[in-house]
């Protein structure tokens, strides 16, 4: 089951601003390009990619909360 | 009342250097900060420090219950709010004097005055200070729109009244042109916003960003001569200089005197900036927006002026009168500041919240770095990502800008991406050294490839 882990340290949100519905929720399919998240660095928003195919298995991070570089952000399975 | 106690309202190195300005005044200080920051360089400088949150800004350095906590719970009397974070929240500054303390920097009501781009417009030209010229208000019709881009000159910009934003913004270079788009204009104008008015400004090519710092006490306003600011990326200033390159006499002290006149006609208190755009073709200048706090890029003024506009900022906020008139201040030389920031220039500028396992500073006289860093730091990412800035002092524009290159090569932050190799290149480039630069020329020449690994 492919982890998706954070590129970089930073804050991660599961939805592109506050009053959008989640990039993904589970069982949702997922293609390799598709944006699963952001990750909010020095106040840049990087786009966080699946890099897999798949089926959303849902979120491990919480949203908008701290993530070190490395961190299980999702699972794809 | 002098203050005898400040709280420290924000992070980084204006949190540094507003802890040394205290100091040398004899004040004790307070240094708050978020969960993420307890290990940061003004956290060890200050008297005290208090916890106000998490990481997250909003729940830290953008929480006004828990600053005021911190102030209450450790007798300060006084909050200096920096820059960004709540340093222009009239919100902010109105509860700080509510709970009785001293806000360092305007009234409350100066905040909120100058934070409306109308409002300050309004001020502006009520103070004799040139506006951008543009219709005055609402214009309908053909023969309204052609009449109001004919008294303020092509080219012309053509905005939706009731539009806000760069919405729908169509720029006209001649007159046949605007016959053209003012239909199209209203036709969108009445289609997204139900209401086809039009507002006309004069398009402003290529402007230089020239900048002047003022002080007032309340009464009395004076200035400290003016920066030049024109390289910027995404609006972000990169490269900062004082004074600006290739004014005429005149033209700086018509300059200077206007943000002293916009400073006094609203009771200025503190250290402010009164920002213009500079057009290079005619000379003219026009107010764009007036900042009310201390700027990032303070540090060239002062180098130039020798006046210490945080210790001044402090002073005046305490009741004290402004220590200096205008014949005591007096530009020596030119000074250059750069922005050091946690990006890879080489990538898109993308940040780099390492850990720095080693520093060396360029040291010698003309010579400053305003930084927050020490050996073993680990930058937190979720600020912004100023690491220091430095800033050097010359007899000449072009002796400056030689002391700057030599500077930056002798600086080096070992583990880190920084911004060091752009200012490099920037240093070695012919337009900037002529002055043929501008606030849109940085982007281009970045596009264009001048910056290189090799550089």
């Amino acid at each position: 089951m492919p982890d998706i882990q954070s590129p970089l340290p930073g804050t991660f949100y599961h939805a592109p601003d506050p009053n959008s519905a989640p990039f993904k929720k589970p069982g949702d399919a997922v293609a390799a390009d598709d944006t699963i998240g952001l990750v909010e660095v020095m106040k840049t928003f990087i786009e966080v990619k699946a890099e897999v195919e798949g089926t959303f298995d849902g979120f491990v991070a919480p949203n908008a909360e701290p993530v070190q570089a490395g961190d299980v952000l999702a699972k794809v399975r | 009342m002098a203050i005898g106690k400040l709280l420290v309202a924000n992070r980084g190195e204006i949190a540094v250097r507003i802890i040394r300005a205290a100091k040398a005044l004899g004040i004790r200080t307070v240094q708050v900060h978020s969960e993420a920051d307890a290990d940061m360089l003004a956290v060890k400088q200050a008297d005290e420090a208090v916890c106000i949150g998490p990481a997250s800004a909003a729940q830290s350095y953008l929480s006004i219950p828990a600053i005021l906590k911190a102030a209450q719970e450790t007798g300060a009397d006084a909050v200096h709010p920096g820059y960004g974070f709540l340093s222009e929240n009239a919100e902010f500054a109105r509860a700080v004097a509510d709970a009785g303390l001293i806000f360092v920097g305007p009234e409350a009501a100066t905040i909120e005055r100058m934070g409306d781009k109308v409002a300050a417009r309004v001020a502006a030209k009520a103070a004799g200070v040139p506006v951008v010229p543009g219709s005055e208000g609402r214009v309908e019709g053909e023969a309204a729109v052609m009449e109001a881009a004919r008294a303020v000159g092509f080219p012309v910009m053509i905005k939706a009244a009731a539009g806000g934003g760069g919405r729908g913004i169509r720029i006209a270079q001649y007159e046949a042109e605007l016959a053209r788009l003012a239909p199209q204009a209203r036709a969108e104008a009445q289609a997204a916003f139900g209401d086809g008015g039009l507002y006309i400004e004069k398009v402003i090519v290529n402007p230089r960003h020239i900048e002047v710092q003022v002080l007032g006490d309340g009464t009395n306003a004076v200035h400290c001569y003016e920066r030049e600011c024109s390289l910027q990326r995404r609006r972000q200033k990169v490269w900062e200089e004082a004074g600006a390159f290739g004014l005429s006499d005149e033209t700086r002290a018509a300059l200077c005197d206007s943000a002293v006149a916009l400073a006094e006609a609203v009771g200025y208190r503190g250290a402010g900036t009164v920002e213009y755009l500079y057009d290079d073709a005619s000379g003219a200048f026009y107010f764009i927006e007036m900042n009310t706090r201390i700027q990032v890029e303070h540090p060239v003024t002062e180098m130039v002026t020798g006046v210490d506009l945080v210790a001044e900022m402090i002073k005046v906020a305490g009741g004290a009168p402004l220590s200096l008139s205008q014949d005591q201040i007096a530009v020596n030389g030119h000074a250059i500041e750069v922005r050091i920031n946690a990006e890879d220039p080489l990538r898109q500028f993308m940040p780099f919240p390492g850990k720095l396992t080693s520093l060396a500073i360029p040291e010698g006289e003309g010579i400053r770095f305003d930084h927050f860093l020490f050996e073993g730091y680990q930058i937190p990412p979720f600020y912004d990502s100023l690491l220091g800035k430095l800033i050097v002092h010359a007899p000449t524009r072009a002796a400056a800008i030689d002391k700057m290159a030599e500077a930056l090569g002798a600086l080096d932050l070992g583990g880190l991406k920084t911004t060091i190799p752009l200012h490099k290149a920037l240093a070695a480039s012919d337009d900037l050294r002529e002055g043929r630069v501008h606030t849109q020329w940085l982007e281009p020449w970045l596009a264009a490839g001048n910056l290189t690994a090799s550089a």
